[in-house]
């Protein structure tokens, strides 16, 4: 009877691939595959010419019908243990037909995509986030039917840890750490939260995440669950983010179906299921312990620590509270191995981070990179550099409400968690503003204070107060009610409510403030002491009229006004009419000459 | 769905490889419609309805209409990817209902790229 081979090796036995020594890798696979005890399983035949006679040595592997070129006698023993043996095809001896020209350019060859590293997003645009099978097609649940099956908790907690992966909700506390301290406790039931109450202005990483490839933040939270062990989970997503709590309901629906949630997952006898929470928005709900007490049912409030969560979380229980990016990263550090994952990045901060780069660049998006490039890179490389003519680079604002303004000067400063501490922002979950020379920066102080003060819960002084009053003092300098002592009047309080505040959003909230004197004094001097705002940003600093010695008497203002306050002839300097003036800054913005004061 | 097994998870992998390939499967073309909340917002859905009604119309049982996320450049949405047998996919941007017909019947029809609406082509690399 004939024998059933798994796999047929077809050995290019034309002239060409003869001669660069097709017949000596054959021998040699021959004996490799004996030796592995696999003569069952594979056979290894010859053909004639296939005709890419410049890439030979040339094997045909079926059923896979994968065509792998320039194999040598010494990568043998791989191709037997990798393909062979793990069925993972050899990436560099596939061949890859060379792509058709096509009159335009190729994604790869653009700064925005070429510059790029797609680990938490490597489905990004790929698949269909509804449908669970497409998700599988790109290796997706293999990592988690390898934790379930081929891993101990230990051995899954000791992978992350080699991974070096620190949390990317923005303190960057190193995950497998914290699933350590939590399996240490004995406890039960114990819980695995899943933090997708993105708040900070500007930031959109984790609603893509989980609109675009859904089943990769579960599978990294079935890993967690394991590593813990954790039999329930919870993602809490703020109820503003419609699409991602639909597709993310599909996605529970479809692998619970699939029996990847639920009881005997997999079959292997381990239990976990997954609740979305909705939350109502409040940014304090970002916090964790906050957010753990507004699952529990009660208000929204952060909780003094020690006892951290890991020791007594939610309803008291030990608990992992991870970001959306943290878990989306899982699946792949346990397919790929920790080693893999910390080849990416810097000494202290490893893999990738994903930002949502927004403000004044031209390209605007989510991006994932190296941990390690320049702001710089990000900026003009990724970003595409600054919109609009003549506009400049003033600064990033990195980090959100607990970030900061990074100056132009600083824009060298590589992304890891260290670096970008040492400037006074943080690194945050991910939003990143660029600004151009036309923002005022005691103004983005304010912008960002209004959004703390708005938020604070109210629960402790020096918050609630504290940047209340910031506040006031902010708006009194944009206002033009500035006054000597200002500055270190913001300094001294900024640190009262850093030292002093109970949990991580009001000790980080004067971040905006401090960052913003130390790296632009000179504006804040400006409108304290001139009265004036350099950017031309501040309403109640501006004169709305026109200098004659920068006018070019272009009319672009009068085009621009659309109250008709602009008076203007060819060759003549224009002129504002203060009575019809509604003070819009239309005519500013639209001057390229700064001839507006 | 039924409850599926370790070994399964590597048979609807095949599978989807299969069916999603172009070159296997019964699919003359795939076209992508990129649909984050980014997408929506600058009008993907109006883009995705009107390749519907033109897919229903022609009556194209081998044009494979799906969506997906976003595909990380939210200042050029509405995006759309166009993948035609042996081919490379093809981005487009900036799109409407009014580009998305003009694709759909020179691209995705007559099988010639519009030049003017297209970002690139290709793939993006995956750590």
């Amino acid at each position: 009877m004939e024998k059933k081979h798994r796999v047929q090796l077809l050995f290019c036995a034309g002239t060409s691939c003869v001669s660069s020594g097709s017949l000596d890798v054959k021998a040699a696979m021959e004996e490799e595959i004996e030796k592995q005890g696999l003569g069952d399983e594979v056979e290894v035949l010859t053909t004639g010419c296939n005709g890419f006679c410049a890439v030979g040595p040339l094997v045909i592997a079926h059923p896979d019908g994968i065509f792998y070129q320039e194999l040598k006698v010494e990568d043998v023993p791989r191709f037997v243990e990798e393909y062979l043996r793990e069925g993972r095809p050899l990436e560099e001896h596939v061949y890859q037909p060379p792509e058709e020209e096509l009159p335009v350019p190729k994604l790869m060859d653009i700064g925005f995509f070429k510059n790029q590293m797609l680990v938490a997003l490597r489905n990004r645009g790929l698949i269909d986030p509804e449908a669970i099978d497409e998700y599988i097609g790109r290796d997706g649940y293999q990592a988690a039917a390898k934790a379930l099956t081929e891993m101990t908790p230990e051995q899954i907690i000791v992978e992350v840890k080699r991974s070096g992966l620190r949390g990317r909700g923005g303190a960057g506390f190193p995950t497998g750490l914290k699933w350590q301290f939590c399996s240490s406790y004995e406890d039960e039931p114990k819980y695995i939260l899943c933090n997708g109450d993105e708040g900070d202005p500007g930031a959109f990483m984790d609603r893509s995440i989980l609109e675009a490839d859904p089943h990769a933040v579960i599978e990294g939270m079935i890993i967690g669950a394991r590593a813990i062990p954790s039999h329930h989970g919870y993602i809490y997503v703020r109820a503003e983010y419609p699409l991602a709590i639909k597709r993310l309901s599909i996605a529970l629906e479809q692998a619970r179906e699939y029996g990847l949630l639920g009881t005997d997952i997999l079959g292997t006898g381990f239990d976990f299921d997954i609740e979305i929470y909705q939350g109502a928005g409040a940014f304090v709900c970002g916090e964790s312990t906050a957010l753990m007490r507004s699952i529990e049912g009660k208000r929204g409030f952060p909780r003094p620590t020690p006892p951290r969560s890991v020791q007594k979380g939610l309803w008291g229980k030990p608990t992992v509270l991870n970001n959306v990016e943290t878990l989306a990263n899982i699946p792949q550090i346990i397919l790929r191995g920790g080693d893999w994952y910390n080849q990416m990045g810097t000494e202290t901060s490893k893999g990738t981070k994903v930002f949502a780069l927004s403000g004044c660049v031209n390209n605007i998006g989510l991006i994932e990179v190296p941990m390690g490039v320049s702001l710089r890179q990000i900026v003009f490389d990724i970003g595409g550099g600054i919109k609009g003519k003549n506009r400049t680079l003033k600064a990033v604002q990195v980090g959100g409400p607990s970030g900061g303004c990074i100056p132009e000067s600083l824009m060298d400063t590589p992304v890891d968690y260290e670096s970008i501490n040492k400037t006074g922002a943080i690194m945050g979950s991910g939003g990143m503003v660029v600004m151009d020379d036309r923002t005022c920066m005691v103004d983005v102080a304010k912008f960002f204070l209004e959004f703390t003060a708005e938020e604070s819960c109210g629960k402790c002084t020096p918050c609630r107060e504290g940047n209340t009053r910031l506040l006031q003092i902010l708006t009194d300098i944009t206002e033009g009610r500035g006054k000597d002592g200002d500055i270190e009047l913001l300094e001294e309080l900024a640190h009262y409510i850093i030292d002093s505040s109970l949990c991580g959003l009001g000790q980080s909230s004067p971040n905006p403030v401090l960052t913003t004197i130390k790296y632009f004094r000179h504006e804040y001097e400006a409108h304290i002491y001139d009265k004036t705002c350099p950017a031309k940003k501040c309403i109640a600093l501006l004169k709305f009229e026109v200098n004659p010695e920068k006018c070019k008497m272009c009319g672009l203002c009068a085009k621009a006004c659309e109250s008709g306050a602009i008076e203007w002839k060819k060759k003549e300097v224009a002129r504002i009419n203060k009575e019809k003036c509604t003070r819009c800054r239309l005519c500013i913005i639209s001057c390229p000459h700064r001839a507006i004061d | 769905m039924a409850r599926i097994r370790i070994e399964d998870l590597q048979k609807i992998k095949e599978r989807v490889r299969s069916s999603r390939n172009l070159r296997e499967g019964k699919y003359r073309v795939k076209v992508v419609v990129h649909m984050g909340t980014c997408g929506i917002a600058s009008g993907a859905r109006e883009v995705m309805d009107t390749l519907l009604e033109l897919v229903e119309k022609g009556g194209h049982d081998d044009i494979l209409l799906t969506s997906s996320g976003c595909a990380g450049l939210c200042s050029r949405e509405p995006m759309a990817t166009v993948e035609l047998k042996d081919q490379p996919p093809v981005k487009y941007v900036d799109l409407d209902k009014d580009k998305i017909r003009e694709i759909f019947e020179s691209h995705v029809i007559g099988g010639a790229l519009v030049e003017k609406h297209a970002l690139a082509y290709g793939s993006e690399l995956t750590g």
